[in-house]
């Protein structure tokens, strides 16, 4: 989409540098700040990406992990400043950009080859 | 709360990030510099306003008068010049430049803008009125429904088919999440009226300034 450069100009000073490479498919630990009465923490959410959709400032993720027994689903804006860091722990090796098939699947069934080709 | 008032040209719309992680959706307004063409006071002409100019142009698109106008401020033609009332003059000198600064992150402001022409259009699109049924032999599908009772004329104020959009409108307060001198551009929480490229003047909200 082309856009104007003063549009460009403001969402460019807007996006992170410090976000690793990840896909549909990884393992992630994303930190996040979590502010409690005055003092802030952080917070790590980790699971697996099921989806990356959007672009530039627009970008999200969803993360999704089982949380005693039950799947938790988080959705993340890429270029949030209320996420301190993102971690890549494990490149996996799937087949679609979008892993909602995970949902219906428990256990054994919802695990994820791993991947150790080169990106 | 002081009343101030800036011309601007909206550029388009995006998102950006509140401290608190939420991105906010923001209407983004090039100001670039305007210019204060003429203060009117009561003494000289009955009501207090301010004159602002606007947007450079070309000299040769100027007429003498206007040469000799913009020479009072010691400035150069401009594309649209517009008065904005209800404003405190305190603050304005002529030939001054008005610049994004006059608002701040957090002031409530009011924009005025034209609305897009849509051409004529029918009631369903232009009063949201809904339509018949298309089959079963209706024979009513899109039309304006009754005029209600027979007087010999039609009612003043009557949803009829007839020219939408283009209309001065104004959107009241509206949010400014940031004042950016730097690249003379204000971003206004929420969309403003009009089509991109198209002049707006932003002014501190009547409702705020009440307070």
């Amino acid at each position: 989409m082309r856009q104007n450069q003063l549009i460009e100009k403001i969402n460019q000073a807007q996006l992170r540098s410090d976000i690793p490479d990840f896909r549909a498919g990884d393992t992630v630990t994303v930190s996040v700040k979590v502010v409690e009465g005055d003092n802030e923490r952080l917070q790590d959410f980790t699971g697996v990406v099921i989806k990356r959709r959007g672009a530039g400032i627009q970008a999200t993720y969803t993360v999704r992990k089982i949380s005693n027994g039950i799947g938790v689903e988080r959705i993340f804006p890429v270029n949030s400043p209320r996420v301190d860091k993102v971690e890549v722990i494990r490149h996996g090796k799937v087949r679609r950009s979008k892993l909602y098939y995970l949902r219906d699947r428990q256990g054994k069934a919802a695990r994820i080859k791993q991947s150790f080709k080169k990106r | 709360m002081t009343k101030k008032g800036i011309l601007g040209k909206k550029v388009g719309m995006t998102q950006v990030f509140a401290d608190n992680g939420e991105l906010v959706p923001v209407t983004v307004v090039d100001v670039t510099p305007n210019v204060v063409l003429q203060v009117k006071t009561m003494e000289t002409d009955g009501y207090e306003a301010v004159q602002l100019g606007f947007d450079e142009k070309r000299a040769v698109l100027s007429n003498k008068p206007e040469q000799g106008h913009i020479k009072k401020a010691n400035t150069t033609p401009k594309r649209f010049v517009r008065e904005i009332n209800d404003v405190d003059l305190g603050d304005y000198q002529v030939g001054a430049e008005v610049k994004a600064d006059t608002f701040a992150a957090g002031d409530m402001v009011d924009v005025t803008g034209t609305t897009k022409g849509h051409g004529y259009q029918g009631n369903i699109h232009k009063d949201g009125q809904r339509r018949g049924p298309t089959t079963h032999g209706s024979r009513y599908h899109r039309r304006p429904g009754s005029l209600g009772v027979i007087i010999n004329r039609v009612v003043k104020g009557m949803k009829l088919p007839g020219r939408m959009g283009n209309n001065t409108v104004t959107i009241q307060n509206l949010e400014i999440v940031k004042a950016d001198v730097e690249n003379n551009v204000l971003l206004i929480k929420g969309n403003i009226p009009g089509a991109n490229k198209t002049l707006v003047k932003v002014r501190t909200a009547v409702s705020a300034a009440k307070k």
